[in-house]
This record gives C-alpha cells, sequence and structure tokens, in this order.
C-alpha cells in the first residue's frame, strides 16, 4: 500500500510538470489558434540556462531560476515575432510546419552549443524530504516544490485572466480577434502576452523537470512536450482546468503503469488512454462542444 | 458642425476583385447618414475599410480633420469611433458584463465607466437583467442590444452600424431603429449600413445608394424615399 501511495505521488509530481508545460500549449492555442511544437524545447533552453548560470559559474539557485524564466520569456516572444507573426492569416498547416523547424533549430542551436553529450543536472530545489507513516513513505523536496508550483501557478492563472484587463483582452481574441480589435485592443500586442506567459511556465517546467531527473541534453524537452501537448489534448485544447487536469491524470497513468505493468510499455499506455478518451469524447475532458470553425 | 468623416476615391479589392469603385462620401457631424443597397454592394467592405478590418488599395478616410486611412484599428476606438459590426459578434463564451466593459477596454477612468455603464443599462433594461448570462444564450435581438451597448461604453463620438435589424423579428427592429434614433438624439453620429431600406431611410438625415461598389444616388433620405428609381428598387411596399 505504502509503495501505491508513494507511485502515486510521484505520478502527481511528474503530472504537475505536464500540467505547467500544457498550460503554456493551451494557452498559445486558445489565443492564437496554433500548435507550437517548439514549446517542449523552451523547457530544455530553460534547462541548459538554469545549469549554465548555477553549474558552469557557481551562481545561486534562484539567479538560475530567474535567469530561466528571463531568456525564456524573451525567446518565446521573440520567435513569435520572428517566425509566427509574418504568418498570421496563412494556413494552420503552414504555421504547424513552422512550428516544426523552430522546434529543430533549438534542437541543433543547443547540440552546437553544448555538444551531444548529456550533462548531469545538478538539483537547485533544496528542500528537505517529506517523511510519513515512520518512514514508509518519503516524498522528495522536488516532488513538494513540483506540486506547489503547479497550484500556485494554476490559482495566478486563473486570477490574473478573470481579473485583469488583459486576461479580459486574451478571452477576446481567443473567441473572434476581429472584433477584439474593435473593442480597442491590439491583438499582436495580446498574442505576444501570451507567448511571453506560456515560455516563462516553460521554463519553471525546464527547471523542475531537470531537478527531478537529473539529465540535460539536447532533446531533454522533445518528449515531455509531446506528453504535454498530449495532455493538453486530453484535458480539452484551450482548457486551462482541461490542461491542468489533462497533465496530472497522465502523470498518474504514466508512473503507475511504470510500476505495475512495464517500464518499456508505459508510454504507450499513456497514448493509447489518449485514443480511447478522444474516441469517446472528441472535445478532450473539458474542450468545449462548439466545433471550431476554420 | 462640420465633418466628422470624410471617405474620399475610396478603393478596395479582393484579390482581383474591385469591390469598391471610387467611393467618396461624407458624414456631417450629429447626422444619421445611411448607406443602403443590395446584399454584395459592398456596404459591409465600406465600414470594415473605415475601422481598418480591411485596407484599402487607394483613397483616403478623414476623420475629425485627421487622416485615418492607416492607423490600425484597434487605435481608432479611443479616438471616438465604435464599430457594431455585421453578425453583432458578441463574444458568446463571455457574459453580458464581461461584454459590455471589453467594449470600455480603452478607458481608463472607473468612475466614468460605471457611469457609462447605468447609462447602457438604462437604455437597454434587458442587459441588465441578464448581466451574468453568458451572452451566446441571449436571443438575436438581445445580442443586436448587447453589441450597441458594447460599443456605446466606448463614449462614441461617431458609431458605425452594420445591418443592425439582420435577423431579427419585426418587434426588434422597430425597437432597434428606435434606439439607434435615441443614440443620435444623445449626440452620437450615426453611420448605418443596411438592407432594410424603408426604415433606414425613415430615421437617416442622408443616405447614399450603393450598387455593385459604386454610389450611384446619394441625397436628401426622405426624398429619396420619394425617388422611382429607389422605390423600384429598394423599397417593397
Amino acid at each position: 500500500m505504502s509503495s501505491f501511495i508513494s507511485y502515486f505521488i510521484n505520478g502527481i509530481s511528474l503530472g504537475s510538470v505536464y500540467a505547467i508545460i500544457a498550460l503554456g500549449y493551451t494557452m498559445v492555442y486558445g489565443i492564437a489558434k496554433m500548435l507550437n511544437f517548439a514549446h517542449g524545447d523552451i523547457i530544455m533552453v530553460g534547462g541548459f540556462t538554469t545549469y549554465v548560470i548555477t553549474s558552469t559559474m557557481g551562481m545561486s539557485p534562484m539567479v538560475g531560476i530567474l535567469s530561466a524564466v528571463v531568456v525564456c520569456t524573451v525567446l518565446g516572444v521573440a520567435i513569435e515575432r520572428i517566425a509566427y507573426k509574418p504568418l498570421r492569416g496563412a494556413s494552420s498547416l503552414s504555421v504547424l510546419i513552422t512550428a516544426i523547424g523552430v522546434s529543430y533549430f533549438l534542437q541543433n542551436a543547443a547540440l552546437i552549443i553544448f555538444g551531444a553529450d548529456t550533462k548531469s543536472f545538478q538539483s537547485v530545489i533544496n528542500v528537505p524530504p517529506i517523511v510519513l507513516a515512520d518512514g514508509a513513505i518519503t516524498i522528495s523536496g522536488v516532488t513538494t516544490v513540483t506540486v506547489l508550483s503547479c497550484i500556485v501557478i494554476l490559482i495566478a492563472l486563473t486570477t490574473f485572466i478573470n481579473k485583469t484587463k488583459t486576461g479580459q483582452a486574451m478571452l477576446a481574441v481567443s473567441e473572434d480577434k476581429g472584433a477584439a480589435t474593435l473593442m480597442g485592443i491590439n491583438v499582436n500586442r495580446t498574442i505576444a502576452v501570451t507567448f511571453a506567459i506560456g515560455s516563462a511556465l516553460a521554463a519553471i517546467a525546464g527547471v523542475l523537470l531537470c531537478s527531478a531527473y537529473p539529465t540535460l541534453s539536447s532533446t531533454t524537452g522533445a518528449m515531455p512536450g509531446i506528453k504535454a501537448f498530449v495532455a493538453a489534448v486530453f484535458g480539452g485544447i484551450g482548457s486551462i482546468p482541461g490542461a491542468m487536469i489533462g497533465g496530472i491524470v497522465l502523470g498518474v497513468i504514466e508512473n503507475l503503469s511504470k510500476a505495475y505493468i512495464s517500464s518499456q510499455l508505459s508510454d504507450a499506455i499513456v497514448f493509447s488512454v489518449l485514443i480511447i478518451v478522444l474516441l469517446v469524447k472528441p472535445t478532450g475532458l473539458m474542450g468545449k462542444q462548439i466545433q471550431e470553425k476554420v | 458642425m462640420g465633418k466628422i468623416l470624410e471617405v474620399k476615391n475610396l478603393n478596395v479589392y479582393y484579390g482581383v476583385i474591385h469591390a469598391i469603385k471610387n467611393v467618396s462620401f461624407d458624414v456631417e457631424e450629429g447626422e444619421i447618414v445611411t448607406l443602403i443597397g443590395a446584399n454584395g454592394a459592398g456596404k459591409t467592405t465600406t465600414l470594415q475599410t473605415i475601422t481598418g478590418l480591411i485596407q484599402a488599395k487607394s483613397g483616403e478616410v478623414i476623420y475629425g480633420g485627421n487622416d485615418i486611412t492607416k492607423i490600425p484599428g484597434y487605435k481608432l476606438v479611443s479616438m471616438g469611433i465604435a464599430h457594431v459590426p455585421e453578425g453583432r459578434r458578441v463574444f458568446s463564451d463571455l457574459s453580458v458584463y464581461q461584454n459590455l466593459m471589453l467594449g470600455a477596454f480603452t478607458r481608463k477612468d472607473k468612475a466614468e465607466i460605471e457611469n457609462t455603464l447605468s447609462v447602457v443599462y438604462k437604455r437597454f433594461p434587458r442587459l441588465e437583467e441578464r448581466k451574468e448570462q453568458r451572452a451566446g444564450t441571449l436571443s438575436g435581438g438581445e445580442q443586436q442590444m448587447l453589441a450597441m451597448g458594447r460599443a456605446l461604453m466606448s463614449h462614441p463620438k461617431m458609431m458605425l452600424l452594420d445591418e443592425p435589424s439582420m435577423g431579427l423579428s419585426p418587434i426588434y427592429v422597430n425597437e432597434i431603429f428606435d434606439i439607434i434614433k435615441k443614440i443620435n438624439e444623445d449626440g452620437v453620429t450615426v453611420l448605418l449600413v443596411e438592407q432594410n431600406a424603408n426604415k433606414a431611410l425613415a430615421i437617416a438625415n442622408r443616405a447614399y445608394v450603393l450598387e455593385t461598389g459604386n454610389i450611384v444616388l446619394s441625397g436628401d433620405a426622405h426624398k429619396l424615399m420619394e425617388d422611382p428609381q429607389v422605390k423600384a428598387a429598394y423599397l417593397s411596399e
């Protein structure tokens, strides 16, 4: 029983990372109506930035995390500006191909700068573990911090969207860009803000991910990126609570199948669950029923 | 009084299709001016070009003495232009109240916004009754009222209305035209695009008749109502 609880808690922790990444996917999709496949690679950039600041330059973990957030935010906005903004109004297929191109660009740039060998990442989270049930269950510091970060981010994001003018502008742009313009909303600026928030979240996810699984290479962000995309679709892409629930459910399924079925099959099981959910409910768990106009 | 809006030699293309051909017209401050014409004559395109949703190939749009032809659409709201688009385009997932507040997006002073909100609620009591309701669940007539109320929230000097009566029941049509007249009496200049030429000419000071991208007739609205050509083409008895 105690091992099940441990696997379950680790699943929630992994799922929280997926959820934070999925929030970025889902916000960008909801507002810019595009799948930013380079989103996963922003995680990797966040990981490397922290690595350089803390391991190479020997600065404090806090500086490392803040630098990762700043670098990823600027990078996310720059990518949107240079690669995606000129394609506003182009077919969604062109935008998708561009996003895949940006993804390969980031991976190969990291390969050139940092080389092909896997780096070992020094965890930047120094929080003591929580021991429960006379030592039968140990919750690591990274797990605690990850789950708490996820909760704080969800509350902050929901408050931001419901209570601020920029948040309301995001909702307006996500529904009708033309009508939003007629309200005096600068649509391009709103989309840039969305990319900034999504990329900042990816940076935090990168730091948490590398702290929990302490290796780092140019493709570190690829698989978690795809899993988080699955989580976003699973929860209903465009929906913020959907991304949250999708991420956590996915993390728990993945960890439990690794523990009880087979660690080789765990990814196959995760993707099978996605297929089943989409067959039963094509819009995802919390997706809107309305057909999207193309 | 003077001209609040002047459109000079406007040309708009959709690809190779010449949709608006050398269109010129003007609106005096305080007037209701209507553009009437059949489906596809270019009425909506004209309005969308004025508010920057579509770029003109050539020509000028002068508003309050300033050339606004190249100014991005979102900046025009704070200059006093409110556009109520065809098909209403309310934010259907958001509440009536959220829609109205988005109308005041460019305004900063909270007390003044509250003031305008109470004026809008007085003008459209149904919006106040349904302020927590999702806009998508409103009837067509109520959505039209919301779209107009949302536009009023920006405290405009001039309102562009695109087919406000489209798809509405006759009772709502009369109500909407009454409200347009009252909004105008409160000092808002109105440029009205309508297929319902009867109603539009009845409340307008002047009118322009658009036919396949050209202005073919213009003048005093009540005189145009008596014009045999207009009667035959646009006014059903």
